[in-house]
């Protein structure tokens, strides 16, 4: 049955009014027009107030967040950190989490069931506990993570990770690893096994299969994980805000902090409009870049 | 299909273990007899968790959190099953629009979220309320719900509503008898989901909870950011077994693969 037939065919008598779409989906249209997209708009509008110490907000046009932002070296940084963190997260994600799809989708059917509810789980598992975790075990120079490196012989001294980059990569990687493994794994459903035996039948090695036969098809689904993995990561609050502690801003910190501590709404409204607009840009783009460059996977 | 080599295997058991080290940690820790973090190894006990009592902010918080959730949740549904209804059934201009304004939640940050509701619900004089949270938490878990509502109506066979109609079913008795139970599981799942992402919220809720309507997720970083000490691991032990609940009940319900697959892509 085609789709196009079946809707217009077997939709019952009195669903046949062309408004009957709009009148079903009216209330969450409703809903999301009047609470989200207005609140989204006086945001970006927020962000153009004006705003003082003892004058609070004042609703005028003006440039003087984003003319702060552009010149004060202090925002430079800070964004440049939330990137730089949210990359080094991305890539590890990418360069653990895809070899780990691959070895899952070649286990037997019960292993596999099990070992990816351990390792997709933990996404529906609260932020702050799951970070709370790796702040207990990097826990000051002395915490577990460093006695296991160092008894293991990998490092002699231990390794600074709470309020470190360091430490905030590690712990966003493990949060954001399920969104790696399950694009990942949605593109290894599609990788058709005999093309592995045919390769293999014609005497290439396991290396030779691996990088000329497996990478180039699961290359998109590592593409859309990373895509996810870095928005979320560049816009992640709890884990920088735990590990990072106080002085180790990224964008989601600074902006908690001017709108709740520091009081000064429209600057923490340009610095969000500010991080939403870069990962829309980012996003779509890199989606473009990737459907354009991957289009026969696609289709 | 070849069989995975002692290096893959070797790899898998580490990356595993990497995976769960966290979250065993915080379960452990949560059982210490000692006063300060440490692993129990001098015997389990339920000190910490009796502790929790005595908190009644950590109480509190956990109340306004179930009733959030499952409120939310429930809201979202209602909304979210007339609108899979109309984006699975039928073509109409502004279709794509309307399922891309839908899913996004998804994909704007939730930090962004948490400003835009706090700078709205404010300038209506409602901020800080529990009405507040609830109307932002609807907003935030509605993708779930439609998704996974979208996906049972549109798999769903329609021969069976067709029957009704033919026997003189009127629409809302076709819904209420044929339409709702047929779709049910994908609701429930959906339901479910949205209520495991509102239970365990923070980036959003934190720019909104003020003292009194405070989550058990805000409650826990405002207290962390002080101090970490054992109580916040055995209440952090108690959210983790609530969500392994609602996480088994998925899984038998709907299978957590299909689950997490609509989960993984936003904005598709």
């Amino acid at each position: 049955m085609s789709a196009a037939a079946d809707t217009a065919s077997a939709a019952p008598a009195d669903d046949r009014r062309a408004g009957a779409p709009w009148a079903l989906a009216a209330p969450a249209l409703m809903l999301f027009v009047g609470v989200l997209v207005i609140p989204l708009a006086m945001t970006v509008m927020l962000s153009f107030h004006d705003w003082g110490q003892y004058k609070g907000i004042e609703p005028v046009f003006i440039l003087k967040n984003w003319h702060e932002i552009a010149t004060d070296p202090y925002y430079a940084e800070m964004f440049w950190r939330t990137f730089r963190i949210a990359i080094l997260t991305t890539f590890l994600t990418a360069v653990l989490g895809a070899p780990e799809a691959y070895i899952l989708n070649r286990m037997s059917g019960r292993w596999r069931s099990v070992f990816l509810l351990v390792i997709l789980g933990p996404l529906l598992i609260s932020v702050v506990a799951r970070t709370l975790g790796w702040a207990l075990l990097f826990g000051g120079n002395n915490g577990l993570v460093n006695k296991l490196m160092m008894s293991l012989g990998l490092i002699r001294a231990p390794i600074p990770f709470m309020f470190t980059e360091t430490g905030m990569v590690v712990a966003l990687a493990h949060v954001m690893m399920p969104f790696m493994v399950l694009s990942v794994w949605a593109a290894l459903q599609r990788l058709d096994p005999q093309i592995e035996n045919a390769a293999l039948s014609l005497g290439a090695g396991p290396v030779t299969i691996i990088r000329r036969i497996v990478m180039p098809q699961i290359m998109p689904g590592v593409l859309s994980g990373a895509i996810i993995v870095f928005s979320l990561s560049a816009s992640a609050f709890a884990t920088p805000a735990i590990i990072g502690g106080r002085r180790l801003k990224v964008a989601a910190t600074l902006a908690y902090d001017e709108f709740l501590n520091t009081l000064n709404w429209p600057l923490g409204a340009a610095v969000a409009t500010l991080l939403l607009v870069a990962l829309v840009l980012i996003v779509v783009g890199s989606n473009a870049l990737i459907e354009r460059r991957y289009a026969e996977v696609f289709r | 299909m070849t069989r995975n080599g002692p290096l893959a295997l070797a790899f898998h058991t580490v990356f595993v273990i990497v995976m769960l080290a966290p979250i065993v940690v915080v379960c452990l820790v949560a059982f210490t007899p000692e006063g300060y973090l440490s692993l129990p190894t001098n015997g389990f006990s339920l000190r910490w968790f009796r502790t929790i009592a005595n908190y009644p902010e950590f109480v509190h918080a956990f109340w306004v959190s179930l009733g959030l959730g499952a409120l939310s949740s429930f809201v979202a549904v209602a909304f979210a099953v007339p609108a899979a209804l109309a984006i699975a059934r039928y073509k109409f201009p502004g279709r794509d629009a309307l399922s891309a304004l839908f899913l996004s939640p998804l994909m704007i940050p939730h930090v962004v979220l948490g400003i835009a509701f706090l700078r709205f619900f404010t300038s209506v004089g409602i901020g800080g309320t529990f009405s507040a949270l609830l109307i932002a938490h609807v907003i935030v878990v509605f993708p779930f719900a439609l998704r996974l509502t979208l996906a049972a109506a549109t798999g769903m066979d329609r021969s069976v509503e067709m029957a009704a109609v033919s026997l003189g079913a009127g629409s809302f008795t076709l819904f209420r008898r044929v339409t709702l139970p047929l779709i049910l599981p994908g609701v429930i799942s959906g339901w479910a989901l949205a209520f495991i992402q509102s239970f365990d919220d923070l980036t959003m809720t934190v720019f909104l909870a003020a003292p009194g309507t405070e989550t058990l997720p805000v409650r826990m970083f405002l207290y962390i950011q002080d101090n970490i000490d054992p109580l916040v691991t055995s209440v952090s032990a108690c959210v983790i077994a609530i969500t392994m609940t609602a996480l088994i009940l998925l899984d038998r319900l709907y299978g957590l693969d299909r689950v997490l697959a609509g989960k993984s892509d936003p904005g598709r």
